[in-house]
């Protein structure tokens, strides 16, 4: 077992957000998908002939490895006998060839026993309980550390020198290991809601563990098995080898070839040929096995893959803020110009059915001091639109713009470094989970100071002066003692504040907030909210605010766009969501989230229908599937944004209509009150 | 149907050294065919107590009764069901949605039966009966949290715990399974413990609403009251965090908050090492903190015989004959 296959590949980020085919289909199809790899392909075809070998040529070939001819006895490569002959005349290409059954077999064999033990072991802890439970690991984690040939060694004696005795010994000394994997996937499933749930509805530890468990930790299981064959094998001929495993007349791979050996410098092939089979074949089945956890990912064993395009992204900010060169002395605001001016801005990743656009052709412009809130259901684009500002929108992501200007500077032209510079100086990003966003090696105020002294080159004690100063201007009590404190000893709020801290180090005109809250608590919540606004009204800060909660916008926001499929649909001044939003989208929107003064006898408004799938964008407007103003027009043609000349903009056909229609016509109530209960 | 009641429940992780007392002495009521909101900040125990309601986290002290009973812990009859927080992980990817509900389903249910059942269960949260078939990978978060309720339903529980079920939703979403929950409870007649840190939410599905506080219930009383009137000044301060303009402007001129300042930046209290007397003490606007001579709030614990059981020394008096 050469790699843990417990890496799992990055998901391809927003594409995965449609709607996916059915699982079990999926599986085989990423099990297809290994076979299209060229090392799959190469590893599946060497394993496929030597499982084909190990099956045929017994059948085919018995008859000439076992002709005795003393007339040729211990001969070189001929014509005759490819590989030359042993000290009975016997042909040793043949005798190799059939040997592929007995070697593979017992390999198969032993794995199969250190696979059944090892799940046995690995799953006991789930069904004996707590305290039986810990002994099994305890004894797993000893055996664990006892080299494995030594171990094999040791049963070889126990269970006395011959076949069944190998295969005993390799198949218990490759158990542990096996326990050990086991253990780890399973509990890392258990710890998951649905096993909880299926517990709460009163199912049995063994149906839990063959319906909930195995199944899910099946595929590395496999993989590991794989390999471990490959393992076994080797094994196996080093025992035979040394004379411990198969017995003469029966002869395997490492028989052969210690049979050989003894005439290697007369004949080196009769040593080489067994040789290369147990390389061919152990190399078949290792590569084979790491083909497989390489393609399928194993995305399904332990844990949910949390998004690692977020993790990746706030380390790239990190990056970009430690490696500014000059400290940005024109901050842009001399003249009135937006610190960001966006048009047309839109995301591109490549699809199974040509690209998907998930950002479609967004223009916007944020002035100075200006908080602009961002809303919209998720998969609305507008986290995406903010990394694609911040030039965060990784690889294979293309980000187009008709514009992209930030403080005057054209982002879309220019080099790497310049940008980063630019967005290091004047640019601070905020993430929704403050825990990935800080690297948890390091102090929090190593981590700030390190900006300051790429930035303004500070020594490192000037640096971490003004990172104290800044996590102060956070609010943070007693900063000098938390700088020296680790991410883990923060609270979600604090670190969250540490974070903006961060932002701080430079001189930031532009704050962009992804859901900076959406992970703490409401009283926390506040905190933080509070202390973005005092940046603001105190340096005049611009704010870019993406949430889903359409309260927390109207509250800090002076402007709010609205997000759907990808587009802005409407562009308008906070105080008016509620009361004169005219896209319907928007109306239904606010209509949905219950407030504190919302009717408890009449049921919430919903939207019907579900979010557009970014790969399938329909023709016309995203919303009219699920908008009840729909007309032919809106399935057909897509409304522009239209400005109102009063900084208001809407992207509807209808939007005339609806301003002067009824309180919230996006919105249509689930059932009249009256059918509440109505349903026996 | 049934009644709930956590008597004295405490539940406690780790060992005697660095072990944390979670749930703290928990008395509270489920009464039958009521929804209890349980509001709280996360690390406040609300999460710990739905699962030792349900037996998924032993007990340390008290009992959970059902009906004046202890639960039955024996698997196959659990009358205590519960709805997970994240519908992407509470379903099992490997099944069926419909193989997930008919788990959950009483033992020895047929095979004709138990489809009938599921597809019965399917329409009564709403979707189509043939969706039986599909895996969690094909359906929408909300769709899969219907799924999630339905396998709850499966049960034919007594009492229903809803954790955080809609905080893991989208906006949009979020209001069509409150309507369902709401629609269900009425027609089934469940008692639920409907556990959110969203206020709105709670007051719209609850009609009794508790509130935690480092593993503490703090204040209980009547949904109406408890919003309109709060006791203890953990709730004035959650209700004045919402962020709905409306109510956070009604509450500015309030004296006792004026002076949250002074303790607002003050960090959440840490459950590993609560503070002694009134746990609440280190961040009250009300408290010792604010008002030096309320010297009793750092010592003593103060009892719930007050007003909404408030746990505040300073709530008014429980006043006889009901509040």
């Amino acid at each position: 077992m050469t790699t843990s296959p417990l890496h799992a590949d990055p998901a391809p980020g927003p594409t995965a957000v449609g709607a996916a085919p059915p699982r079990r289909s999926t599986g085989a199809r990423r099990w297809l998908a290994v076979l299209r790899t060229p090392v799959g392909a190469g590893a599946g075809a060497l394993l496929a002939l030597v499982l084909l070998l190990a099956v045929l040529a017994p059948l085919l070939f018995s008859g000439r490895a076992e002709a005795v001819d003393t007339d040729h006895v211990l001969e070189g490569a001929s014509a005759a006998h490819w590989v030359g002959t042993d000290n009975l005349g016997r042909d040793l290409f043949f005798r190799v060839l059939v040997a592929t059954r007995l070697t593979v077999g017992l390999a198969l064999l032993a794995t199969l026993i250190a696979v059944v033990v090892g799940i046995v072991l690995g799953t006991a802890p789930l069904l004996l309980g707590r305290r039986a439970g810990r002994l099994v690991v305890a004894a797993v984690d000893i055996a664990v550390a006892f080299p494995g040939l030594l171990l094999a060694l040791f049963f070889a004696v126990v269970f006395g020198v011959g076949m069944t005795g190998s295969v005993l010994a390799i198949g218990f000394a490759g158990a542990p290991a096996f326990a050990r994997l086991t253990q780890t996937l399973a509990a890392g499933v258990a710890e998951r809601d649905f096993v909880a749930a299926a517990r709460v509805a009163g199912v049995g530890r063994v149906r839990l563990l063959l319906r909930h468990v195995l199944p899910n930790i099946g595929e590395p299981l496999v993989v590991n098995a794989t390999i471990g064959a490959g393992g076994a094998l080797l094994a196996f001929a080093g025992l035979s080898f040394l004379g411990l495993g198969v017995q003469a007349p029966a002869f395997d791979w490492g028989r052969l070839l210690q049979d050989g050996l003894s005439g290697i410098y007369v004949h080196p092939a009769a040593a080489l040929a067994p040789g290369v089979a147990i390389v061919v074949a152990g190399l078949a089945f290792n590569l084979f096995g790491e083909a497989v956890a390489k393609g399928i990912g194993l995305t399904t064993t332990a844990g949910v893959v949390r998004s690692p395009r977020r993790a990746a992204a706030a380390r790239a900010v990190q990056a970009a803020q430690a490696d500014q060169g000059q400290p940005g002395t024109d901050r842009g605001r001399r003249d009135g110009r937006p610190v960001l001016d966006v048009r047309d801005l839109t995301v591109t990743f490549p699809g199974a059915a040509g690209p998907v656009r998930p950002v479609r052709g967004v223009t916007f412009a944020v002035g100075a001091g200006e908080a602009v809130g961002v809303v919209g259901e998720s998969g609305s684009g507008k986290s995406l639109t903010a990394l694609a500002i911040a030039r965060l929108v990784e690889h294979p992501g293309h980000v187009s713009a008709g514009r992209l200007d930030l403080l005057g500077t054209d982002l879309r032209t220019g080099s790497e470094r310049s940008h980063r510079r630019l967005l290091g100086t004047s640019f601070a990003m905020v993430f929704q989970d403050p825990m990935t966003s800080f690297n948890p090696t390091q102090r929090i105020g190593r981590q700030l100071a390190e900006v300051a002294e790429q930035h303004s080159g500070l020594s490192r004690a000037r640096a971490l002066g003004r990172a104290v100063d800044r996590l102060r201007s956070v609010r943070i009590p007693a900063a000098e003692r938390r700088a020296r404190q680790y991410p883990h000893e923060f609270s979600g709020g604090m670190r969250q504040r540490a974070m903006i801290g961060m932002g701080l180090m430079g001189e930031p005109a532009l704050i962009v907030a992804d859901e900076p809250t959406t992970a703490l608590d409401v009283t926390v919540q506040r905190q933080v909210l509070d202390l973005l606004q005092s940046i603001r009204t105190a340096d005049d800060v611009a704010l870019l605010l993406i949430s889903h909660d359409v309260a927390v916008v109207r509250q800090v926001c002076d402007r709010v766009l609205v997000m759907y499929a990808g587009r802005v649909v409407e562009d308008l001044p906070a105080a008016e969501l509620t009361t004169a939003a005219r896209h319907p989208y928007t109306r239904a929107l606010v209509a949905s989230v219950p407030d504190m003064s919302v009717d408890l006898d009449r049921p919430l408004p919903v939207i019907p229908g579900r979010p557009v799938d970014p790969a399938h964008q329909p023709p016309g407007c995203a919303y009219a599937p699920r908008c009840p103003l729909a007309s032919r027009r809106c399935a057909e043609e897509d409304p522009d944004l239209v400005d109102d000349g009063n900084g208001r903009r809407v992207a509807c056909w209808h939007a005339s209509e609806v301003r002067a229609g009824d309180p919230t016509p996006g919105a249509v109530p689930v059932a009249a009150p009256g059918a509440i209960g109505g349903r026996a | 149907m049934s009644e709930l009641r956590f008597d004295g429940v405490s539940v406690r992780y780790g060992g005697r050294r660095r072990g944390m007392t979670a749930v703290d002495g928990v008395d509270l009521t489920v009464p039958e065919g009521t929804v209890v909101g349980l509001v709280g900040e996360s690390g406040s125990g609300k999460s710990t107590l739905a699962r030792a309601a349900v037996g998924l986290t032993p007990l340390s002290g008290g009992r959970v009764l059902l009906d004046g009973r202890p639960l039955p812990q024996r698997p196959g009859s659990r009358p205590v069901q519960m709805v997970f927080q994240d519908p992407y992980s509470s379903l099992d990817p490997r099944m069926s949605v419909g193989d997930s509900i008919g788990e959950a389903l009483p033992r020895g249910t047929r095979a004709g039966e138990r489809r009938r059942e599921v597809a019965r269960l399917l329409e009564l949260v709403e979707l189509d009966g043939d969706r039986a078939g599909a895996y969690p990978s094909q359906l929408s978060g909300g769709q899969r949290q219907r799924i999630a309720l339905a396998r709850a339903l499966a049960g034919r529980p007594e009492v229903i715990i809803a954790d955080e079920i809609t905080s893991a939703l989208d906006v949009s979403i979020q209001g069509a399974v409150l309507n369902l929950v709401r629609r269900l409870q009425r027609e089934t007649g469940t008692s639920m413990l409907f556990i959110s840190h969203n206020l709105a939410v709670v007051r719209y599905v609850a009609s009794e609403i508790a509130v935690m506080y480092l593993g503490r219930v703090v204040e209980h009383g009547p949904a109406a009251q408890v919003l309109a009137d709060p006791q203890h000044p953990y709730t004035r301060d959650l209700l004045a965090a919402v962020p709905d303009s409306a109510h956070a402007a009604q509450r500015v001129g309030d004296p006792a908050l004026s002076a949250v300042a002074a303790v607002a930046a003050a960090d959440p209290a840490d459950p590993h090492a609560p503070p002694p007397g009134c746990r609440y003490h280190p961040r009250c606007p009300i408290g010792p903190l604010v008002v030096p001579e309320r010297d009793v709030c750092r010592t003593e614990e103060p009892t719930v015989e007050h007003r909404h059981a408030a746990a505040c020394h300073f709530a008014p008096a429980l006043l006889r004959g009901g509040d």
